[in-house]
């Protein structure tokens, strides 16, 4: 339409590129539609991203009468102090060591339990059966972490669990779930509570993938006489790679942040004896900002440091993706 | 005739191709383990609530207790008032959100689908950026807190999980690829505005993403409690999930609030504390539980829809 108007109007222009077009009415129109959601970015995206002034200033009050903002900015400048401080936490390794260590676990779990879990369910006789399978490994997707941890402690809670029940009913000492004695068990319990929580819904994800596969291709394979195992290795898989590597690059790019729910509510918010095994970069972030309100520079420092470990995360992944498969980069 | 023919074919083939009668009977052992395994569980809390005290205080939870007692339902009767009154807030939060969060999803998802916008690589960059990089969860807080000032307010719980840049890329490529531009050139042409077109021909040919991405919202609110444990402290704003949450955080939660003309050894007496905690946790579970059967196909064809960059 526009290109057509400009033409008529100004045919020694035409050859022009067409990107010089006027402003036009209908511009404005759109600006205008996008303004409301353009303001909530500023205010819920980009002010925070302003806010990591915060990490580098020794904030403190100094005139009780003005607003925050008056005295952040008449606070002195800290350097990198609150980095360091944040740095030096003695359980910094730990929390890295944690952090990296689960999501590697999860991603590796993430992709090859639900990948597997949806071609066996695609090959199921029955489409009823299969269909309500999927329902029901639905489910704990829906539920908040908060219930999650009541189910857990159901089965955890040292006195009264299932799993106390059945050790002792087998003769075995109980083990106290949630105290030093239970610390060495949580990074396989959380590692499982994760698996469950997540397996039903990435497997129904890949599932309607390998629906969208071409037919034609297993009908040549079989004719070929490749036998299931083999179309699985040698059409399914490759169909799902596009898909398997932007949720791998999803993931590493996430990898320095940890959902937060499943290390503080499953752990029932991670008492001193399981601190060494569920503490991640969110857990010590939200503990500064809540139980020490005192440390906002610090916990400021440690967030952006998390935030902006995780940017370059993304981009290199990014960019090794790109480099082995261009179509499938994210970027 | 010819439809009839290839339809057979294809039955036959499915037939032909199938896996061996032993390997179903596997698989279909393997994903009943897995299926009960995710739904046991809430099963377990419900019977855990209708225990007995006496069951529950000799047995421990059990599957099938010893004894039935409603009484931790009686109690949560007895406590309504602070029940429904956080139902109410759940219910305010959620209804508020997913509607403010679908306009302002769909509205910038609608302006980023239309190429020929001058500012469409400008607005493309906004949506983008957060994608990557955020300024962290701590100077969300600040911000939220000491500028926006929205400690204590329900708008705590409602704004910030309004807009993601997940649910605004959905939009935008069901934008792109279901409308065809000749509707909206079309409309133009007619003198239509933007405003006319996004809301009398966009939005009502745009149920099935105006469905996802209103679900994705609505459960998102429904199952928050992270917002509440940041930026709530007043119990009249708890929501049902952070209530929940409250209740797990002290123990004490009954003696710290005695019913009404009832000393307090009565009330220790009358306290079933784990299987009313239990029963709660039954009335936050058991809703989504009956619910999401009917909405999952929605979830899934907005995560196929999302899955499509472009």
């Amino acid at each position: 339409m526009r290109d057509t108007k400009a033409t008529t109007n100004a045919p020694a222009t035409a050859l022009k590129p067409k990107k010089r077009a006027r402003w036009t009415r209908d511009d404005t129109e759109l600006t205008i539609l996008a303004l409301p959601t353009t303001i909530w970015y500023v205010l819920f995206c980009y002010l925070p991203m302003f806010g990591i002034i915060l990490a580098f200033k020794d904030y403190r009050i100094v005139d009780a009468k003005q607003s925050f903002l008056y005295n952040l900015f008449a606070s002195d400048w800290a350097g990198f102090r609150n980095f360091n401080y944040f740095l030096d936490l003695p359980n910094f390794a730990n929390i890295v060591r944690n952090t990296l260590l689960y999501n590697v676990v999860f991603i590796i779990l993430g992709i090859v339990i639900p990948v597997g879990l949806a071609i066996m369910i695609n090959n199921i006789y029955s489409k009823r059966a299969s269909k309500t399978y999927q329902t029901l490994m639905f489910m704990p997707h829906f539920m908040s972490w908060v219930v999650v941890s009541y189910f857990v402690y159901a089965f955890l809670s040292p006195e009264k669990g299932l799993i106390n029940g059945i050790l002792r009913s087998l003769g075995k000492d109980p083990i106290l779930w949630y105290s030093k004695e239970g610390a060495p068990y949580w990074p396989f319990l959380i590692v499982f509570i994760n698996v469950w929580k997540t397996m039903g819904y990435n497997m129904v994800v890949y599932l309607a993938s390998i629906t969208g596969i071409d037919s034609s291709l297993y009908e040549a394979a079989v004719l070929d006489g490749a036998s299931k195992l083999q179309q699985a290795r040698y059409i399914t898989l490759p169909s799902l790679r596009p898909i398997i590597i932007m949720m791998f690059i999803l993931s590493v790019g996430r990898i320095f942040s940890t959902d937060f729910g499943l290390f503080y509510q499953v752990t029932r918010y991670v008492p001193r004896s399981l601190r060494e095994v569920a503490t991640t970069f969110d857990v010590q972030i939200y503990k500064m900002v809540t139980e020490m309100k005192g440390m906002l520079p610090q916990s400021a420092a440690g967030s952006f440091f998390q935030s902006a470990v995780g940017c370059v995360t993304i981009l290199i992944a990014n960019g090794i993706v790109r480099k082995v498969d261009k179509t499938s980069a994210l970027i | 005739m010819k439809k009839k023919a290839s339809a057979l074919n294809d039955s036959a083939m499915s037939r032909l191709n199938r896996i061996k009668p032993g390997t179903n009977v596997t698989f279909n052992v393997l994903f009943l383990i897995l299926s009960l395994m995710c739904f046991l569980p809430i099963i377990y809390v419900f019977m855990i609530s209708i225990s007995s005290e006496e069951s529950i205080a000799e047995f421990g939870y059990k599957f099938i207790p010893e004894g039935f007692s409603a009484k931790s339902y009686k109690f949560l009767w007895m406590r309504k008032g602070e029940i429904l009154n956080a139902l109410w807030v759940s219910f305010k939060v959620t209804a508020i959100g997913t509607v403010m969060g679908v306009a302002l999803t769909t509205l910038m998802g609608y302006v980023l689908s239309r190429r020929e916008h001058k500012l469409n690589g400008f607005f493309t960059i906004v949506v983008f950026i957060p994608m990557i990089f955020g300024g962290g969860m701590a100077a969300s807080y600040v911000v939220n807190m000491n500028i926006l000032h929205l400690g204590n307010t329900i708008w705590a719980l409602i704004l910030p999980l309004c807009v993601s840049s997940f649910n605004v890329t959905i939009a935008r490529t069901f934008f792109r690829t279901t409308i065809p531009d000749s509707i909206i050139e079309s409309a133009k042409i007619d003198g239509a505005s933007q405003w006319t077109i996004f809301g009398r021909i966009v939005l009502p040919i745009s149920k099935p993403v105006l469905a996802t991405i209103g679900l994705f919202l609505a459960f998102a609110y429904w199952n928050d409690w992270y917002q509440s444990s940041l930026y709530i402290s007043e119990r009249g704003l708890l929501s049902l999930q952070a209530l929940l949450n409250s209740i797990n955080n002290d123990i004490e939660f009954l003696t710290k609030n005695p019913g009404i003309g009832m000393t307090m050894a009565d009330l220790r007496a009358a306290m079933p504390t784990e299987g009313f905690r239990m029963a709660i946790a039954v009335i936050v579970a058991v809703p989504i539980a009956c619910v999401y059967p009917f909405f999952q196909k929605y979830f899934i064809s907005g995560l196929t829809v999302g899955a499509v960059k472009g």
